[in-house]
């Protein structure tokens, strides 16, 4: 398009030190909220409301300038690079927890029965625990509380996770058709495709509350039942969340779509949302099979 | 390095014809690399400041043995809290300061690659130190149980608790951020001919220590989001209870944890790097042997953290893999020593401030290298764990390494950045001050180490008075010397000794870098119009 010695540089920015307000009176109110303080609540109200704001603020802001023309074809590749290498950031952030659960069912939970170098460990705590998984731990934890003999339900991969599999194996598909058609200026199939893929990502978070709720209310099976409830509602729960923000991208490219935006040239938010929802389905890949199959 | 012919330094067009804001304003809203730098460079010089007001808490109180000035919960909370501000405050924000000044200026582009975002990187990072400062003044004091924030005992900090897990995770979105800009600008936003093997070293090892940074800040990020649901939402990650493991906490934060050593590090050598040629009036010897050199350093520091757990009960195996692994750290380090040696050796050298700076770091970082080796061996390991000796070697590798190395950045780029000449006598007596200081402070706590003496107490027995009183001494002379340099500092902002600085300001310098090439101090923006570089070879 142009070459680079018309580098657009944005000056006067007032929407990150406006993020960096929201984002920071929320956290500090969540800190608040969890010691028991009164004021956390409304700072975090407080917080939270600032951030859509800037959020909406800003988007809107880089919307505009793209389509008027501002950023060249360099802006469009550092703003391509920004998003892989935050995509690469996440991804670091779901190896945690994956090496956690990794940790815990191979070594950690092993070495509580007395295997390996857990032989004096299980004599001098637990003498009467065996291992095995799921587990909630030598002391039972049901709740975060110990109990005499609590007894949970192991999340079964074939109801609700293997549907929610195919939602999302399926939304994958939609949101490429829907690529096609931005390239191929099909308008038409562009909306439907994202109408389809944040219709299958809504209901992917739905299944999951109605999974949710079952754990909870029938299966005994919580945050606080030992490190199996720690790992599977750690590990669903962020991929959860990070649905949910992916969703809600697509559908602001949805509507920047059905407001004309958008060429077969210049479509970097509609990448950056492809990307992110690609990311997010091979994460659930890895938690299908290594938190509800294996 | 590379030689430039461009006359469109100073060229505007009408896109680009932006000053600065009016009054204080400019540097809230900024965009502009340079000014986010001076603002980074600032920051960290103030921290550095708190933090080492904290660590003269720490000398005094430990001056003589017995109880004399704090409280055994106070002392600890100083000794985490210095250790958090000086790496997330100081050491980090010091080279995200140098690689915003420096790196558009250096690969001849315009500014940052994310300039909003850019502005927001620094912004975060004031709020999480904010947050950090924040619990020093809450119900229970600041978080006391060491800057690794171990499981069990750092669950039973008071109200500070998650205070200081969201002040980590802010730190780790203004590292994350600013690391992604980074890559960007280097991969993006080089000039036509500034190809990779051309790029000045700095550049390169702050590239891989970017790619360190969004690596391992979202690790440390799970590891403390886990800390806090142990503590208020019932998991049981680092709970046996449940059938999970404190030790699992130890795993994941020194995998964070050992990158993040040499993400303070990898800079240093790429400035040091920098510096030692244009003292020694020759070329860097060896330069894409550094290059690999600094890329083997990153990877081995995926592969080698329990070297940091040697006594937690680990199987052999874990033991014996972990201690070859470290060892080979010295190969691609004993590389870098080496060439840095060799880039001296027969140059016509000159000793400026700067260049004392980078000489003593060469020596004095050896010197931490090599207690880095001993302690590598896991059976001597068991000896050393949790003694002087380890903060002896640490602080090697950090005071008289990075932080000598931002002194001499400052030395070196003050004058292009101001435009002013520092006052060189007043340079050369804060060098001399601290390299002499640095050393009574640090060098007695190896014995203190090897003696027994274990970090993180308050009092001791009356064996280790001696050698105590002596860094003690040492340390209050460092610490008062570091005033020097806000000194000058501020005396070179306002205008230093008077001398206007060449374009070069040292000599040859155009050498060196596109940076020389530039006006002293150069306009508020620069290389509008990407500058001709013409290769020229490495010798």
């Amino acid at each position: 398009m142009s070459s680079s010695d018309t580098y657009y540089i944005p000056h006067k920015a007032t929407w990150p030190v406006m993020a960096t307000f929201g984002l920071a009176t929320l956290l500090a109110g969540f800190a608040n909220y969890l010691n028991g303080s009164s004021i956390g609540s409304p700072m975090m109200i407080i917080g939270f409301t600032i951030f859509i704001i800037m959020l909406a603020g800003w988007f809107t802001l880089q919307a505009t300038e793209s389509e008027t023309g501002l950023y060249n074809k360099q802006v469009g590749i550092s703003f391509r690079m920004g998003m892989m290498w935050f995509i690469f950031s996440e991804i670091m952030f779901f190896a945690v927890f994956f090496g956690t659960l990794w940790y815990t069912r191979n070594l950690s939970v092993p070495w509580l029965g007395g295997e390996g170098i857990g032989a004096a460990t299980k004599e001098l705590l637990w003498p009467n625990f065996e291992a095995h998984w799921p587990t909630n731990g030598p002391g039972h934890l049901l709740d975060g509380k110990p109990t005499e003999h609590g007894e949970f339900e192991k999340m079964s991969a074939w109801g609700l996770p293997f549907l929610n599999t195919l939602l999302l194996l399926s939304s994958g598909v939609t949101v490429t058709w829907a690529h096609h058609g931005l390239l191929e200026k099909n308008r038409a199939q562009l909306i439907k495709g994202l109408a389809a893929t944040v219709a299958l990502g809504f209901l992917f978070v739905i299944f999951q509350a109605i999974e949710y709720h079952e754990a909870y209310s029938e299966m005994g099976l919580t945050l606080g039942t030992g490190i199996y409830g720690s790992t599977f509602f750690m590990l669903t729960g962020f991929h959860g969340f990070h649905v949910c923000v992916g969703a809600i991208i697509l559908s602001v490219v949805l509507f920047r779509t059905t407001k004309g935006h958008f060429s077969p040239e210049n479509h970097f938010a509609f990448e950056a949302a492809a990307w992110y929802w690609h990311f997010v389905d091979v994460v659930w890949l890895g938690l299908f099979i290594f938190v509800y199959i294996l | 390095m590379s030689a430039v012919i461009s006359e469109h330094d100073e060229h505007h067009d009408e896109h680009h014809d932006h000053g600065p804001e009016k009054g204080l304003l400019r540097w809230v809203i900024t965009t502009n690399h340079k000014d986010i730098g001076t603002l980074y460079l600032f920051f960290a010089l103030a921290m550095f400041f708190v933090g080492g007001a904290m660590a003269m808490v720490i000398r005094a109180e430990l001056f003589e043995p017995g109880m004399q000035f704090v409280q055994p919960q106070f002392f600890n909370s100083m000794t985490t809290m210095h250790a958090l501000v000086m790496v997330f405050g100081a050491v980090m924000p010091g080279f995200v300061g140098l690689a915003n000044w420096m790196i558009p200026m250096m690969i001849g582009a315009p500014d940052m690659a994310l300039p909003r975002m850019n502005n927001m990187s620094f912004w975060v990072l004031v709020a999480g130190v904010l947050l950090l400062a924040s619990t020093l003044f809450m119900e229970g004091g600041a978080p006391a149980g060491g800057w690794t924030l171990y499981p069990p005992l750092v669950l039973q900090t008071g109200n500070a608790l998650p205070f200081a897990i969201f002040s980590v995770h802010l730190l780790g979105i203004s590292s994350i951020m600013g690391a992604i800009n980074i890559i960007a600008t280097i991969f993006n936003m080089r000039a036509p001919g500034m190809t990779l093997m051309k790029m000045p070293l700095f550049v390169w090892t702050w590239l891989i220590t970017a790619f360190l940074l969004i690596a391992v800040m979202p690790v440390f990020a799970g590891a403390v989001t886990m800390l806090l649901t142990d503590k208020f939402f019932g998991t049981s990650f680092f709970d046996a209870a449940g059938g999970g493991d404190p030790v699992l906490y130890q795993h994941i934060f020194w995998f964070f944890g050992h990158p993040e050593v040499y993400i303070m590090i990898l800079p240093t050598f790429g400035v040091a790097s920098t510096i030692i040629p244009v003292f020694a009036r020759k070329p860097l010897f060896g330069y894409s042997s550094m290059v690999y050199a600094t890329a083997a350093i990153a990877f081995l520091s995926f592969i080698v953290w329990a070297h940091h757990m040697f006594t937690v009960g680990m199987p052999v195996a874990g033991e014996l893999y972990f201690m070859y692994a470290t060892m080979l750290i010295a190969i691609p380090t004993g590389v870098k020593v080496f060439n840095w040696t060799a880039t001296m050796w027969k140059g016509a050298m000159t000793f400026e401030t700067p260049m004392l700076f980078s000489i003593a770091f060469v020596v004095l970082f050896t010197i931490g290298g090599f207690t880095g080796l001993m302690m590598s061996i896991a059976p001597s390991d068991f000896q050393y764990h949790d003694t002087y000796f380890i903060v002896a070697h640490f602080h090697y590798t950090l005071v008289p390494a990075s932080v000598f190395i931002l002194m001499a950045a400052g030395y070196y780029w003050l004058p292009k950045w101001t435009g002013h000449m520092y006052n060189e006598k007043i340079g050369q007596l804060h060098f001399w001050l601290s390299v002499i200081s640095v050393n009574i402070l640090f060098f007695p706590q190896h014995f203190l180490g090897l003696a027994g003496m274990p970090r993180r107490i308050p009092d001791y027995a009356v064996q280790f008075a001696d050698w105590n009183m002596i860094s003690s001494i040492g340390g209050f002379i460092f610490g008062a010397s570091q005033l020097l340099f806000l000194y000058i500092v501020i005396d070179t902002i306002r205008g230093g000794t008077g001398e206007k600085v060449t374009d070069e300001v040292w000599e040859d310098a155009h050498k060196h870098g596109l940076e020389w090439t530039l006006p002293s101090p150069p306009p508020y923006h620069t290389f509008t119009t990407p500058p001709n570089v013409i290769p020229t070879e490495h010798v």
